[in-house]
């Protein structure tokens, strides 16, 4: 799978209530939750995201609160993949389960910035700021975790075992 | 003889099946009880059927509708609902309808519905509070836990440990809270990423049940998968008469490798409070005099059983909260609520203006029972303060104690009980 669009970047630390405040969680529909998306850190997001565009951000995305919810508002806003030196580890999981790409790579996100255009290839884990020429390699997933993506997410995964 | 093993590594390795593990080893393990709130289960239940028409075992899925609940709107009643439907549907054994229901992590361990030696996941990322009872607790979204639900399985990298000793006594004024918020902030939001925390030291003994919840219950604040303490007298006082299966004590072996070691002095810690917006950002609750707050919030799952009542109830005792200051309590569960009433605290609040509140993490994330306007500040028992945590954008969020938050409720500023004039 291959992943072109514009990087939107963040710092460190983006927690799940800045991706999205639990004000909204009276509601499990991902549509209506994607429209507050970011909302109270990044007022903008909404009207700037484009379907494809990339997350770039620093150490520990999506600390705080096990709400699904937030991965899967991000992939309802368009966004195709995440980018970060690191993932809060309940986060991480959820991404994984709900089928939103992610990836660790602290030297790309140094070397990223905001409205660059950057593609991520999820199959060799390398990427690229075609707008600087620079690429590199993200750090590949256990075989345990490919598989639950290839399958399409843990559902799918635990369906295809049992 | 299997390697040694510390407290993490070997209820995982129970739980797997094996006979040892080591971080960072990924393994399947069978769960002794996966929970859900009313945020977090509709999306769990969906996935469940998904994948089956019952649950694996309707004694180990737990419900607790205590986020949004009592109802908050339409939208909450109809997430409620479909808790409750499935609840009854799947014969569960532990739904927590509205005048049972508590803040799920207060309520669970005093339901003796966890018992120490446990392995649990719950879709709440609070549920590492149950590590105060040497039980393997964590928190995962709700794909996990609704894939849990039907299979009573879930997967793990076993995490490598963090081992914190703890030493000396608390001076006057000082709590588990205090020593958490120092802890997370000597650690940083993500000092503990992806590993596991054991409490040890000879001042654990001297830590009471619900000082240790409040400890575990903050460890996912350093990024942590789970805070633990061993099991011992004061651990096996609490669960005898109301643990509802026979528990397993696991006790870390002395060659257990440890990724790091931090020694802490109790006698060493002030009260502290996290100022916005960051649990890692903390401070001397004595140097924040300049801090007016709009509102005081004692309860959560962080801070609303009844040890923590007492302590608040101390401070307010014979005083009225500040003018133009709201204090909102929330005893955590309807046993504490009970226990406020006849024990005489209710009688405190009352009379020191507090609103008292039926149990709901309302407040706590935002939802409701005390929102903040754009621009307000609280001073709050709870554990986060990130940015919009508790109302708009522009509003903040003072971590503290129930000493400091009562104290801060009396002056209208953030201070400490010594201060309190």
């Amino acid at each position: 799978m291959l992943f072109k669009g514009k990087a939107i970047t963040y710092g460190r630390d983006i927690d799940t209530d800045a991706i999205i405040a639990a004000r909204y969680l009276n509601s499990s529909d991902m549509a209506e939750l994607a429209e507050h998306c970011m909302e109270d850190i990044d007022p903008t997001f909404v009207e700037r995201v484009q379907p494809g565009d990339i997350i770039v951000a620093g150490e520990n995305f999506g600390c705080g609160s096990s709400r699904e919810h937030a991965p899967s508002c991000i992939k309802a806003a368009g966004i195709s993949c995440v980018v970060a030196k690191s993932f809060a580890r309940i986060f991480f999981r959820n991404a994984i389960n709900v089928g939103l790409p992610i990836m660790e790579c602290p030297d790309a996100v140094d070397s990223v910035s905001d409205g660059d255009i950057v593609e991520v290839n999820a199959d060799t884990g390398v990427i690229s700021n075609l707008t600087t020429g620079q690429s590199w390699q993200g750090q590949a997933f256990p075989e345990f975790i490919q598989k639950i993506i290839e399958a399409g997410g843990l559902v799918a995964r635990t369906k295809e075992r049992m | 003889m299997a390697q040694a093993m510390t407290i993490a590594e070997k209820i995982l390795a129970r739980h797997a099946g094996l006979d040892e593990v080591t971080p960072g080893q990924l393994i399947e393990c069978d769960l002794d009880i996966v929970h859900a709130n009313d945020i977090t289960a509709p999306i769990a239940i969906d996935v469940c059927r998904e994948i089956s028409s019952r649950v694996f075992d309707p004694e180990k899925v737990v419900l607790v509708p205590d986020h949004y609940a009592p109802n908050k709107d339409i939208k909450s009643a109809e997430q409620v609902k479909k808790l409750r439907d499935f609840a009854y549907e799947q014969k569960l054994a532990h739904y927590f309808e509205i005048g049972c229901m508590g803040v799920e992590h207060a309520l669970l361990p005093e339901q003796g519905i966890v018992v120490p030696g446990d392995l649990t996941i719950g879709a709440d990322s609070h549920t590492c509070t149950y590590g105060a009872l040497g039980a393997f607790s964590t928190g995962m979204g709700s794909t996990d836990v609704g894939v849990a639900f039907a299979t009573g399985r879930a997967w793990f990298k076993v995490p490598p440990s963090i081992q914190v000793v703890l030493e000396g006594e608390f001076c006057p004024d000082v709590y588990a809270k205090d020593l958490i918020l120092t802890l997370i902030g000597m650690l940083g939001v993500d000092g503990a990423l992806y590993q596991a925390i054991e409490f040890t030291g000879p001042a654990v003994q001297s830590i009471s049940m619900d000082g240790r919840f409040t400890i575990s219950n903050m460890a996912i604040e350093a990024g942590a998968k789970v805070g633990l303490f061993e099991v011992d007298d004061v651990t096996r006082a609490y669960m005898n008469g109301r643990a509802q299966r026979a528990w397993t004590e696991y006790h870390p072996d002395e060659e257990a490798h440890y990724a790091k070691t931090i020694r802490m002095n109790l006698g060493e810690i002030g009260p502290t409070v996290a100022l916005p917006h960051l649990p890692s950002n903390t401070v001397p609750a004595a140097s924040c005099a300049e801090l007016e707050i709009d509102q005081a919030v004692i309860g959560s799952c962080t801070n609303g059983r009844i040890e923590d009542m007492r302590v608040a109830a101390e401070i307010l005792r014979g005083h009225t909260v500040a003018e133009g200051v709201r204090c909102i309590i929330i005893p955590a569960t309807q046993d504490v609520y009970r226990r406020c009433v006849h024990e005489g605290l209710m009688d405190v609040f009352l009379d020191a203006n507090c609103a008292v509140s039926t149990p709901t993490c309302g407040p706590c994330l935002g939802g409701h029972m005390g929102v903040l306007a754009a621009g307000e500040r609280a001073i709050s028992t709870t554990n986060r303060n990130f940015v919009g945590r508790m109302g708009h954008k522009s509003s903040e969020v003072v971590l503290a104690s129930p000493a400091v938050a009562a104290a801060s409720a009396i002056m209208g500023y953030v201070c400490t009980p010594a201060q309190v004039q």
